[in-house]
């Protein structure tokens, strides 16, 4: 008896190590996008009627703890056929690297370029690795944007007319001066998810742009210019006037985005800081709010006023996948006009491609119509050490709350730059 | 000789002790897989620079545990945890023993206030967290304050207490400790209650029998003989508050510059934040023996005390 039991112990711990066989006509998809999981199901059995090869879309919600679930996957070689990175390029370099992402030059070069043509280059600019890129990663292409995206603001036409302000502001200083009429009616100014520190690294990183360009912010980040600079302190006193003005709607320094979306929905503030995938979410909270989209205020005419934006989800192909060439099928198909259509009705958002842009609502169009003035670090050349940036975000943050001036956080985020360039020397 | 070296090696019995370490064998492989094995790769990340990805990680030795002996906001967060610890040890404990004092009189509709006393802790801690959030928020809108507190204390006609409760780092990480003590007092308050009804009713009688009032009773039966579970409603205390983190999350997102930043969080923020993961693992094992000393010392002192 003992012995029997002991054969089935062994059998058992035999099977449990055994590899499980591969279906290969299913492909299975992380994501993380939970406002479109509804209409990737429906894409996912259109695709099967269509071609007989069945997509399974595995939802992960939030992104942070989808992020750290692709990572962790990584780490024990279990990733999907398909995933999305939602993170820094450099990040995405060392997924490459690591030979867990395909290549997909090859398949959107052949037929002289067709796929790639048919989507926004600056989508496409997010998952591609140029020549001389500092990751020394292989020129290519290695990710499928399946929507674009930018950040702009956002201003409620309802109190800007209730304050007597007739068109939205161009300049900063029209800014302040709206600002200052909206307080006289008692309505807050500028709500914003600055909570999600990205949020606020975004808008400080608009106005770095607008204040000394762009290849100024590339020598910072290569260490050639300081951070002490005059123009990166008055990147950081666009904060300190914005609360010395009262411009920032209470909390907005550690709201979380989905409060600042409702609060802006429900007329809480007449300007906001948010991306193109807000439309869907100011919807859905309130179907009759009456807004536009417009660049945030520029303070010097020097340079022209760049926002965050790109490829707003990108896919990308699991280099070991057995059912790679099925997966690249499916993100072609996918992308084609009708499927992308048919996610910009659904879900609000921007399309990549961009034979889809006649079907989408006015607002979409708003934001459609400034993706020339997108940039985002994962096209940059250089990006900043994490340690930087967060040193940087939370500067701003105490310079929100009155705790610290532009000027000394300047000094502390350079000593943070110097201690990382001399760990990064070693 | 010979005999006894045949004895030694005989089949059968190397066989039968073989058996034996089989049928333990997957006993070992569990601890192995799930104790040691994490452990020691936790050990040895630490030694590593590593962004969590990559297939190589360059070996820094103490390099990460250097770096963290120096880091400020790291020190800083086990301070805050430290607070959060003590308002928890005090605000929290003796309401939860305030409560099971109560409780355990004859009083009317005792078994409600146990019922109602222990909901707090089995919410999640996200859906407390968010609660709060909208307890404490501090927006308006056409002139009204939409949070809770600040809508009541403004309607009892005392608008000078309004306040952006978790925009300001005086009061940000005072919030959490309290929302926290709120959401933990019910663990104490049963165990608490429990080692108030084990202690033997002629105790009292003879004391009452004495002339000894109701604080005469409380300070010289009630406290001795609760001391053995006052120290493990404070262990339970330290080790579930210092380890606070996911109430930090759902109240003040990624914190309020670094006023509410706990050792746990910021060892998320090395690992998914700045892709640290091996000083992600130094800040784990430094705070790991931290908490080992503080339990030491908790079980030293409850020895001490019980021998006394």
């Amino acid at each position: 008896m003992k012995r029997v039991a002991l054969f089935s112990l062994i059998l058992l711990v035999c099977a449990g190590c055994a590899k499980t066989a591969k279906d290969t006509n299913t492909l299975h998809i992380w994501h993380w996008m939970t406002d479109r999981d509804e209409a990737f199901s429906t894409l996912a059995a259109k695709y099967e009627q269509e071609t007989g090869v069945k997509v399974v879309f595995e939802l992960y919600a939030p992104s942070e703890s989808y992020q750290q679930k692709i990572i962790a996957a990584a780490q024990a070689r279990v990733l999907p056929d398909i995933f999305g990175i939602l993170d820094k390029k450099s990040i995405m370099a060392a997924f490459i690297e690591s030979g867990f992402v395909a290549d997909l030059t090859e398949h959107f070069k052949a037929n002289d370029g067709a796929w790639e043509k048919t989507l926004f280059p600056k989508a496409l600019a997010v998952n591609t690795f140029t020549d001389g890129n500092v990751s020394k990663i292989k020129p290519g292409i290695y990710g499928v944007p399946i929507d674009v995206t930018n950040i702009q603001m956002l201003y409620n036409k309802t109190l800007l007319e209730k304050a007597g302000i007739k068109t939205p502001p161009k300049t900063f200083n029209e800014f302040l001066a709206d600002i200052e009429a909206l307080n006289r009616v008692g309505v807050p100014g500028l709500v914003s998810g600055w909570g999600e520190l990205w949020l606020a690294d975004a808008f400080a990183s608009n106005y770095a742009f607008n204040i000394m360009g762009e290849e100024k912010i590339m020598a910072t980040y290569r260490g050639e210019v300081p951070y002490t600079d005059p123009d990166w302190i008055k990147v950081l006193k666009v904060f300190a006037t914005l609360r010395e003005a009262g411009a920032l709607a209470e909390g907005t320094v550690n709201k979380a985005n989905k409060y600042a979306e409702q609060d802006f929905a429900l007329q809480r503030a007449a300007f906001t800081f948010n991306g193109s995938w807000c439309v869907n979410v100011y919807h859905d909270m309130n179907p009759d709010l009456k807004y536009g989209a417009m660049l945030p205020p520029a303070i010097s005419a020097d340079h022209p006023m760049m926002i965050w934006g790109g490829a707003g989800s990108s896919f990308v192909v699991n280099n070991s996948s057995p059912v790679k060439e099925k997966a690249i099928a499916f993100l072609k198909w996918l992308t084609e006009k009708d499927q992308q259509a048919f996610l910009a009705e659904e879900t609000k958002n921007l399309p990549s491609n961009r034979n889809a842009l006649s079907s989408i609502p006015s607002i979409l169009s708003e934001f459609a119509q400034v993706m020339d003035q997108t940039t985002h670090p994962t096209v940059w050349e250089y990006n900043e050490d994490p340690l930087v940036i967060e040193a940087f975000d939370k500067g701003i943050q105490s310079i929100i709350i009155g705790e610290t001036t532009p000027e000394d956080v300047a000094v502390e985020v350079q000593r943070i730059k110097e201690r990382q360039m001399k760990k990064a020397k070693r | 000789m010979s005999y006894l070296r045949l004895k030694a090696f005989s089949l059968p019995r190397t066989l039968g002790i073989l058996e034996n370490y089989l049928f333990i064998l997957p006993a070992v492989a569990i601890f192995s897989i799930f104790y040691v094995y994490p452990f020691y790769e936790i050990f040895n990340l630490s030694l590593h620079d590593w962004n969590g990805i990559s297939l190589t990680r360059q070996f820094i030795g103490l390099g990460n545990f250097k770096e963290l002996a120096q880091d400020k906001i790291w020190w800083s967060s086990i301070w805050h945890a430290g607070y959060i610890t003590f308002i928890a040890l005090t605000f929290q404990n003796a309401l939860a023993f305030a409560l099971a004092l109560a409780c355990d009189q004859d009083i009317r509709m005792r078994k409600f206030y146990r019922i109602v006393f222990y909901i707090p802790p089995v919410l999640s801690e996200v859906v407390v967290g968010l609660i709060w959030q909208w307890i404490l928020y501090s927006g308006m809108q056409d002139g009204q304050h939409i949070g809770l507190l600040n809508y009541f204390l403004n309607w009892v006609g005392m608008p000078h207490l309004v306040h952006n409760w978790l925009s300001d780092p005086k009061t940000a990480l005072t919030c959490v400790a309290i929302v926290h003590s709120w959401k933990g007092f019910g663990w104490g308050f049963i165990i608490l209650l429990a080692g108030l009804q084990t202690i033997d009713r002629q105790l009292y009688e003879a004391a009452r029998v004495d002339g000894a009032n109701s604080w005469t009773m409380f300070r010289h039966v009630t406290i001795p003989m609760m001391i053995p579970v006052l120290l493990v409603v404070v262990i339970l205390t330290i080790l579930g508050s210092m380890q606070v983190f996911v109430l930090v999350l759902s109240m003040v997102g990624q914190g309020l510059v670094y006023h509410t930043e706990v050792p746990v969080t910021r060892i998320l923020a090395s690992m998914t934040g700045t892709n640290q993961f091996g000083y992600a693992c130094a800040q784990g094992i430094v705070f790991g023996l931290l908490l080992m000393v503080i339990s030491f010392i908790q079980i030293k002192i409850s020895k001490n005390t019980k021998q006394a």
